[in-house]
């Protein structure tokens, strides 16, 4: 049920991102989703690939900075009111949300959102409990 | 007044010399018979105080490094009991330690009367307002400097350091005559004057003894003609005495030395062998009436030469050049001493290994700047955002206890420093002084 997604450390100069994605694409790795914090002076670079294992490795091979963080997907129907209904689901619980960011999936109808939450493990059973479509690890990879 | 004790400054080199020799002649002794330190390194080399009887034999006794401090830090080279040191100050050590020192009442009168002698050479006298902004605390530059204004019988504003704003008021207000600051503070402060809209016209400033970091001759000039003012440069170390070690007199080609007190040599940095008259190398200096702690073959890491002849202005004594580099990798920033080796240390406590560093020091507006990059390796990073500021401000915090200046810290990805064969490059100075 939880997903791994893979951070990367970024200096906020040109062409890191693109040589991370170049770095990514010469091994064959796919990314599904995509999101980056940014400060000042350097940015945090998270994705979710098809093979985070894979991906961890050949980016360490290649110098960055990467640790692997554990997240959950889930799959919310796409149209207004989708996400909503989720989020309402973890207020009641007063479960807090670290980060979160979206993407459109291969389905029509549903749009994906990736969750960092502290107790991750007691919110995905929550969600489900209360009929949010939590998406498994091998689900989410295969995208 | 143009000498404050012109019985030392302009005596004879051969009374000199038999001055120098029955205080060194005292030093030894006190330090073979006090200071257990001095006594094992002595034994080992083979010498006894009564093998010291000239100052030839002044080669035979051992050097004294600034590691020696730190290994008896803090006071272990002492040579007086602690009940007698009136006074303790401190400067940067190589590492997160500082380097301690401490006098004696009588070190205390020895220190203001070479201070002094340095302020009447820059032409102060007990008429002067003399506005001390070196820092009061346990750097040695405030404190020095007030106690030889004070011998003087002048004024003494002892303002410290900062708030350039109140800084130029008062030297207008209360009419200050001398300034005694690092040559770059003195240029931020006309910077600043200018903005105020004072200027040099509205001062009564007539002189100025700057120190404790390196300047140039255009510096110089640049300063006489921003205040209109004789511009002198001073030399001193704690571990000396501080401030007072040697000052320029008016003719400007040499600092004297107080060498009454401070006796001079130049040595090869690496072979450590004495050098003639003249010759460029590092400066060492072997203290003569110092009690607390007195100093035998000081490295001081300075690279300078020396001249006998007579000077211009009347005086004798020995005169150095204007410090022309280190023989180590020791930078001053802002009037600070910092050692690359102390960020290291900070550096260590945050993984096994120290991650690589890099130190970028540059002038802005006349003011030194300090940045320091540190490759982020694996332990230090984080998913969240938070975790990694926090990183960075523990390190830039450690940085600025530790170095006794703030710096910028900013993380780098990892194999962003060049790594180097051999010694790494840990320090790219852009200031052209």
């Amino acid at each position: 049920m939880l997903v791994k997604q893979i951070s990367v450390f970024l200096e906020n100069k040109s062409g890191r991102l693109a040589e991370v994605t170049k770095v990514l694409a010469d091994n064959n790795i796919n990314i599904s989703a995509l999101s980056i914090a940014d400060t000042t002076d350097f940015g945090i670079l998270r994705i979710i690939v098809n093979n985070p294992d894979k991906a961890e490795k050949v980016l360490k091979d290649n110098d960055f900075a990467v640790s692997s963080t554990e997240v959950i997907a889930i799959a919310v129907p796409d149209q207004p009111g989708g996400l909503e209904k989720a989020l309402r689901v973890l207020n009641e619980e007063s479960i807090g949300i670290e980060y979160m960011y979206a993407f459109v999936g291969k389905t029509e109808d549903e749009a994906l959102v990736i969750l960092r939450i502290e107790a991750l493990e007691e919110a995905a059973d929550k969600l489900v409990k209360n009929g949010v479509k939590v998406l498994s690890a091998d689900n989410v990879y295969k995208l | 007044m143009q000498y404050w004790n012109p019985t030392y400054e302009c005596m004879h080199r051969e009374e000199m010399t038999r001055v120098q020799t029955a205080r060194l002649i005292d030093t030894v002794k006190r330090v073979y018979h006090n200071v257990p330190y001095y006594r094992e390194k002595m034994q080992k080399a083979g010498i006894e105080p009564g093998d010291i009887n000239s100052l030839e034999d002044l080669k035979k006794l051992p050097f004294t490094y600034k590691q020696d401090l730190r290994d008896t830090y803090p006071y272990g080279l002492f040579a007086a009991p602690l009940s007698e040191i009136v006074r303790i100050h401190a400067s940067s050590g190589t590492t997160g330690k500082q380097t301690v020192v401490g006098y004696t009442r009588k070190d205390i009168d020895t220190w203001a009367e070479v201070a002094a002698r340095t302020l009447v050479s820059a032409g102060a006298d007990r008429n002067s307002f003399i506005q001390v902004a070196y820092g009061y605390g346990l750097f040695t530059g405030g404190l020095g400097i007030h106690y030889g204004a004070e011998r003087l019988g002048a004024s003494v504003i002892p303002i410290s350091g900062g708030n350039t704003k109140r800084q130029i008021q008062i030297m207008k207000d209360f009419g200050t005559t001398v300034l005694a600051c690092t040559p770059s503070y003195a240029l931020y402060m006309a910077e600043e004057m200018e903005e105020m809209g004072i200027k040099k016209e509205d001062l009564k400033l007539k002189a100025g003894v700057f120190g404790a970091e390196p300047w140039s001759e255009n510096m110089r000039k640049e300063i006489e003609e921003r205040f209109g003012i004789l511009a002198i440069d001073i030399y001193g170390l704690s571990e000396v005495i501080g401030p007072g070690v040697a000052t320029e007199c008016p003719c400007k080609c040499g600092l004297h030395i107080q060498e009454d007190h401070f006796i001079p040599e130049i040595i090869d940095p690496v072979t450590e062998e004495v050098l003639p008259e003249g010759s460029k190398g590092e400066l060492v200096f072997t203290t003569v009436t110092k009690e607390g702690l007195p100093l035998l073959r000081y490295r001081t890491r300075d690279i300078s030469s020396l001249t006998y002849e007579k000077c211009e202005c009347g005086r004798t004594s020995v005169r150095m050049s204007k410090v022309s580099g280190r023989s180590d990798d020791m930078l001053i920033i802002r009037g600070v001493n910092v050692f690359p080796s102390q960020v290291e240390s900070v550096l260590l406590e945050f993984g096994e290994t120290a991650p690589h560093y890099l130190m970028i020091v540059d002038r802005i507006d006349n003011l030194d700047v300090l940045e320091i990059w540190v490759e982020v390796n694996q332990a230090m990073f984080s998913d969240q955002v938070k975790r990694i500021e926090d990183v960075e401000n523990k390190i830039r915090k450690a940085i600025e206890v530790t170095l006794g200046i703030n710096a910028k810290v900013k993380l780098v990805e990892p194999k962003t420093i060049e790594r180097n064969e051999g010694k790494a490059k840990r320090v790219i100075d852009k200031r052209k002084i």
